[in-house]
């Protein structure tokens, strides 16, 4: 019997109908019931299959951050430019976003150290409307780069995101020639610019700064893509690849660095700026 | 033979009379000119101010009419001595994107944009004007060597979007895109980029990160289609035309959030209806952008262009 089963089967209410929404998570690799407490404990990593789960901006940085840092101030931007509208207001869709987070938007910089190693990082949160990138992601992406300017210190990127920011139509467009300013001043700078490419990191921000770092990271079975699988399909009418747009084929195809385990993530990050040593730069 | 739009079919309808009373009126001793001019002139009434109020779904389909002026189109009318250069080094070429050295009304410069092709098989040799990996790493060869020379880069954008593709994902589409997009960013020299068609997404933005952007005044420029805006945000492809209204995709609403610089006009009736007209239109303001240009520092240029993507949203 696995150490799942028995926890399982230890509790009154085995039944998951009967437990707490909380209390137990389901795999989306491997559909195992997962005791809530011990997956969080294990990173958000199924301990079955291996499948990394999707996670928040505040465990992501306190799994790569050392205890004591710093979240940096979310800038303000514009709200609904367009005063967008679809089946629902824009601003309405924000609000509910915001109900279920801690955060004004989906990209949260914070900065502090890795293992003794100064380093801001910045977090895309794909639990806030998919992650996707509008004037906020777009001006917290250039906050996390300019606080890393001003500390001379390596940038550290983790994606996410279904892509661009519909509701805010071009404006959401313009924030990759936007972030991309800021990820030549880093290079300009000699700074290292580290993205972490979590699960999924797609469209627009795959097409800017999460395919400019130095090195890129990529989290194991991540989807990381510029055009949609469905779109694909609708396209070139083909079958599409085993593995297609997953980390372990994006690596194989000469687009990632490394697939790195959650668990090794933290350790991988600070032997790399060890290596990419801001004072080295020229 | 002009193919008319959906929305175009009075005009149609006048334009078809008129021609019936004119092919009727040769040989024939009947004077029926008066009755022609009278008709003439209430089509091109019509047409003005048919086009004065397109909506956004209208532009779009004049965006992508099918006799729309492409790049082959402008190279002809208003670039002299065209070398086209291929190839991105490591790949393939693509001619999606199409790239050389150009000279506009004698200033030489790199022009680079897409072509859409204007029959079957120029489409499918130009892929519907949809850039793959390898166009995208030619425009950053091309852009890397006017910088070196001293070139201006002039880029006319007109693509759907990048190709979506298996092939396309595995050489890195993303990282190609990401790339240029760097590479216009890097330049030490001028950079004007003219929306002329339809600018779609990341695979427009690419070509298009300059510190000057100009935009036909029925071209239109988004992050996503409408048809695509619209299958995820209301489910379906048929609210387009709300998608289209709701992006804010058109010349003039882009000036207004200040995404565009300029307006360049089309002829009554659209760019197709006088290519020329418009060809000549655009190159006229491209000209007077770059020379605008041309007396800044390579770090004025950069800085203006940095400074004209930070200040948007
Ligand atoms: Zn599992």
């Amino acid at each position: 019997m696995s150490w799942l089963s028995r926890v399982r089967n230890a509790l009154p209410f085995g039944n998951k109908r009967e437990s707490p929404d909380n209390l137990w998570v389901k795999c989306p690799g491997c559909g195992e019931m997962l005791f809530t407490q011990e997956y969080e404990a294990n990173l958000s990593v199924c301990p079955r299959c291996g499948h990394h789960g999707r996670i928040g901006a505040d465990p992501r940085l306190a799994q790569i951050l050392d205890e004591g840092f710093k979240l940096l101030p979310a800038p303000k931007v514009k709200e609904d430019p367009l005063k967008f509208r679809d089946s629902k207001r824009y601003t309405d869709r924000l609000k509910a976003a915001r109900a279920n987070s801690a955060h004004p938007d989906a990209f949260t910089a914070a900065s502090g150290h890795i293992e003794g190693r100064k380093a801001v990082v910045g977090v895309q949160d794909f639990g806030f409307m998919g992650g996707s990138m509008g004037m906020a992601v777009g001006a917290a992406f250039c906050a996390g780069a300019e606080k890393a300017l001003a500390e001379k210190c390596a940038y550290i990127v983790v994606t996410a995101a279904g892509g661009a920011r519909m509701q805010e139509g071009i404006l959401s467009l313009m924030q990759m020639p936007k972030a991309t300013v800021m990820t030549r001043r880093l290079k300009e700078a000699g700074l290292p610019y580290i993205v972490v490419l979590a699960d999924p990191t797609t469209g627009g921000v795959t097409a800017s700064y999460a395919m400019l770092g130095d090195i890129h990271i990529a989290e194991p079975g991540a989807l990381i893509a510029f055009a949609g699988q469905r779109v694909i399909q609708e396209t070139i009418r083909e079958k599409l690849p085993e593995g297609f747009q997953r980390a372990e084929y994006l690596h194989q195809h000469g687009m990632v660095d490394m697939v790195v385990e959650r668990k090794d993530l933290r350790q991988t990050l600070a032997t790399l700026l060890d290596y990419l040593s801001p004072a080295k730069a020229a | 033979m002009i193919s008319y739009l959906e929305f175009e079919k009075p005009v149609a309808a006048l334009e078809a009379r008129i021609a019936e009373l004119r092919a009727a009126s040769e040989g024939d001793d009947v004077d029926i000119s008066a009755e022609i001019k009278r008709l003439e002139a209430k089509s091109a009434e019509l047409l003005a101010s048919t086009y004065a109020s397109l909506t956004p779904w209208q532009k779009t389909q004049v965006a992508r009419h099918p006799m729309r002026p492409h790049f082959k189109d402008y190279v002809e009318e208003i670039f002299d001595d065209f070398v086209p250069l291929g190839g991105d080094r490591y790949f393939g070429e693509d001619e999606a994107i199409i790239g050389g050295l150009a000279t506009l009304d004698g200033r030489k410069v790199m022009l680079i944009g897409h072509e859409k092709g204007h029959d079957t098989q120029s489409r499918i040799r130009h892929n519907f004007g949809m850039g793959k990996p390898e166009g995208y790493r030619k425009a950053v060869r091309l852009m890397e060597m006017a910088g070196r020379f001293g070139l201006p880069v002039v880029t006319l954008v007109d693509t759907s979007g990048a190709f979506p593709g298996i092939e396309a994902e595995e050489r890195g589409q993303a990282e190609a895109i990401a790339r240029s997009t760097e590479a216009c960013l890097a330049l030490p020299t001028p950079m004007v980029a003219a929306i002329v068609g339809e600018g779609g997404s990341g695979g427009a933005v690419a070509l298009a990160s300059a510190e000057r952007v100009l935009m036909l005044e029925h071209a239109v420029y988004s992050v996503i289609s409408p048809e695509g805006c619209a299958s995820i945000l209301w489910r379906t492809g048929e609210k387009a035309p709300l998608a289209a209204e709701a992006m804010k995709m058109t010349a003039h609403d882009l000036l207004e959030l200040g995404v565009i610089d300029r307006i360049v006009e089309e002829p009554a009736g659209g760019a197709h209806r006088d290519r020329r007209e418009t060809a000549l239109a655009l190159g006229a303001a491209i000209a007077q952008e770059l020379d605008a240009l041309n007396k800044k520092s390579s770090a004025a240029l950069r800085k203006m262009r940095e400074d004209r993507f930070l200040k948007i949203g």
